[in-house]
């Protein structure tokens, strides 16, 4: 990393303008120092300096060459699209061969997984986060688009295969919800970060039952809200091609629409799940058994006709939800 | 034998990823040792015995606990060298912002939960910015869009490490990091000649010796007066 150490600090930034937050994060001050190349700069410290700030300029040079590359990486490359992830066998717990040949799930699908507690649901989508190549307790591996995946999945912050909708959202921060998309959007490092962050508050405010504004703050979104923020937030900006849901409440948002939001931005959708509307809105359903792949079954046409009727069995029962709420007495049960 | 170091803020999650990291250690049939360190208290030392992992604790009472942890860590790497454990792993609690216990050649481990807030990456120096792997916790309990952010924050620190994601309550992670603690034909036999990553302040002044009194004429050692304008 020679070559940067003997650099302009103003040229640096200026070539690589995101170092400007790798200085600032890393409490290096560079204000009227721009002129100074990078070894010059750390030179400037004097040894009370080095020792509070501690600064290790041999360290410091190398992690900033490290960040140059891994940005340029970054922002460079087109992004490269996951059509397809595929599962291969491996063993059940007690180490019978598992009964498949390969398990592909494409772009646009809903796959939903069930099995009871303990069954191994949660090692199957650990082994597709982590890219299982016959190195996990499973002994599954993970093909991308056919083929053996880059290491990048598993060692890049930046690409990480899976995102996660949490089922808790205690926001830490306190910040309008603008502010809290535009502080995702930042580290994602979108352009037209406007018109994005408009776009997911609209889509929040169209899953939601009660619509908020961008002046809201995070902290004082109901339950439903942000749930629905959460989810247009993880659809529109993170990166990663896989959704995992860990059941959607069904409370204050339209789950159907908020499936359909997640498959229109190209997810394929991950959903361990006990509700039988949420798994039979799947396309197909993984049923885990004694930690192995038991059965993949397609969703038939019954049970889709089942659905609609389950669908609306559950507006019912959040009707007298919202009644009950309201202070109001039920006297009989309404047939719809 | 392997050495590996974990260090991180009080509370972060360092016992529950190594209890869970240590379940998988131990499915490979390797015998995994503990040293926890801490300033005035601990109860890990219990859970760690409860586990069934043989464990020794030091508390450095009124010292920062790295500074303890150097002047100790021969001697536990001894010990666990006499027992024959395969891994020992140490813990100490990082309350110290400028030292960190992480030595050259040896796997260094910072964990750090999602809690602390987005700012917390740019306020821990040495202990975050030189670990070889840095582990985030208690994402359960926070957004997707907190964790990427997060997470994004630790690499500009410190682009070169390996950055997790470890639910301390459930494990999942956990295998994954294992993966990546031991290595077979590592061997280490002795730490003699071994060097820190990163020098600890000199910083020691009459204060740091157990001085109470105030006054110029009790200030000894490395002493700064900040100026105070009239
Ligand atoms: N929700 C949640 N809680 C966690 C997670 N990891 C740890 N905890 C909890 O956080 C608390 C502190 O965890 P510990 O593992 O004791 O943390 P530590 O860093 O070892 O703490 P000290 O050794 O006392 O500094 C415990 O109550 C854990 O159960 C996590 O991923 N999610
Ligand atoms: N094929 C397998 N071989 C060996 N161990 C396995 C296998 N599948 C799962 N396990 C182990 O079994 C344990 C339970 O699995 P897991 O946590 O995935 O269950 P789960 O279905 O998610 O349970 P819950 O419903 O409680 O969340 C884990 O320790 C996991 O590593
Ligand atoms: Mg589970
Ligand atoms: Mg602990
Ligand atoms: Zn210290
Ligand atoms: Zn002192």
């Amino acid at each position: 990393m020679d070559s940067i150490s003997n650099r302009k600090i103003s040229d640096l930034i200026s070539e690589f303008p995101f170092l400007t937050s790798f200085f600032n994060d890393n409490g290096l001050e560079i204000a009227g120092k721009e002129k100074n190349t990078l070894s010059e700069y750390f030179a400037g410290f004097d040894e009370d300096e080095i020792e509070d700030k501690a600064i290790d300029p041999e360290v410091l040079t190398a992690q900033i060459g490290e960040f140059i590359k891994q940005m340029i990486a970054f922002l460079g490359k087109e992004d490269e699209v996951v059509k397809t992830v595929t599962i291969l066998p491996g063993k059940d717990k007690s180490g019978e061969a598992e009964n498949f040949n390969e398990l592909v799930i494409r772009q646009g699908e809903i796959i939903c997984i069930v099995g009871p507690t303990g069954s191994g649901k949660s090692r199957l989508l650990g082994d597709i986060e982590w890219v299982a190549q016959g190195d996990t307790p499973t002994g599954r591996s993970i093909l991308i688009n056919e083929d053996v995946p880059d290491k990048k999945w598993r060692f890049s912050s930046a690409d990480k295969l899976v995102a996660q909708l949490s089922q808790n959202m205690n926001f830490v921060m306190d910040l309008s919800v603008y502010e809290f998309v535009e502080l995702h959007a930042e580290s994602r490092m979108v352009e037209n970060r406007e018109q994005v962050i408009e776009r997911i508050i609209d889509k929040a405010n169209s899953l939601a039952g009660e619509s908020f504004t961008p002046e809201t703050p995070i902290t004082s979104l109901s339950g439903g809200q942000s749930r629905a923020l959460m989810i247009a937030d993880t659809a529109i900006l993170s990166k990663s091609p896989i959704i995992l849901i860990d059941e959607i409440e069904n409370a204050g948002i339209d789950r159907k629409k908020a499936l359909g939001l997640l498959l229109s931005e190209d997810k394929i959708v991950l959903m361990a799940t006990h509700d039988p509307v949420l798994a039979l809105m799947g396309d197909r359903r993984i049923v885990i058994k004694n930690g192995g792949i038991f059965k993949v079954i397609d969703t038939t046409d019954d049970e889709r006709t089942i659905l609609s009727t389950l669908e609306k069995m559950d507006k019912t029962l959040l009707a007298y939800r919202t009644k009950l709420r309201q202070g109001e007495i039920i006297t009989k049960i309404q047939n719809t | 034998m392997n050495l590996v170091t974990v260090s991180g803020p009080p509370s972060s999650g360092k016992t529950s990823v190594i209890l869970k990291t240590i379940d998988s250690l131990k499915k490979r049939g390797l015998k995994v040792a503990v040293a926890k360190f801490d300033c005035l208290y601990t109860d890990d030392d219990i859970l760690y015995e409860k586990a069934g992992i043989p464990v020794r604790k030091g508390l450095s009472g009124a010292l920062c606990p790295d500074h303890y942890f150097v002047s100790n860590v021969e001697e536990i790497t001894n010990w666990a060298l006499k027992n024959d454990f395969d891994i020992l792993i140490s813990e100490s609690a990082g309350l110290c912002n400028r030292c960190s216990p992480y030595i050259k050649g040896i796997k260094a481990v910072c964990v750090i939960d999602n809690l602390s807030g987005i700012n917390t990456p740019k306020k821990i120096g040495p202990m975050l910015k030189t670990a070889d792997i840095v582990v985030i916790t208690k994402g359960d309990i926070v957004s997707q869009a907190e964790r990427e952010v997060f997470a994004s924050r630790v690499n500009t620190v410190n682009p070169s490490a390996v950055i997790m994601n470890i639910n301390g309550l459930t494990g999942q992670g956990s295998f994954e990091l294992s993966t990546l603690l031991y290595e077979e034909e590592l061997n280490i036999n002795s730490l003699k000649g071994m060097e820190l990553r990163f020098p600890m302040p000199a910083a020691l002044c009459s204060y740091c010796l157990g001085e109470t009194r105030i006054g110029e004429s009790y200030q000894m050692g490395n002493v700064r007066k900040m100026k105070v304008e009239d």
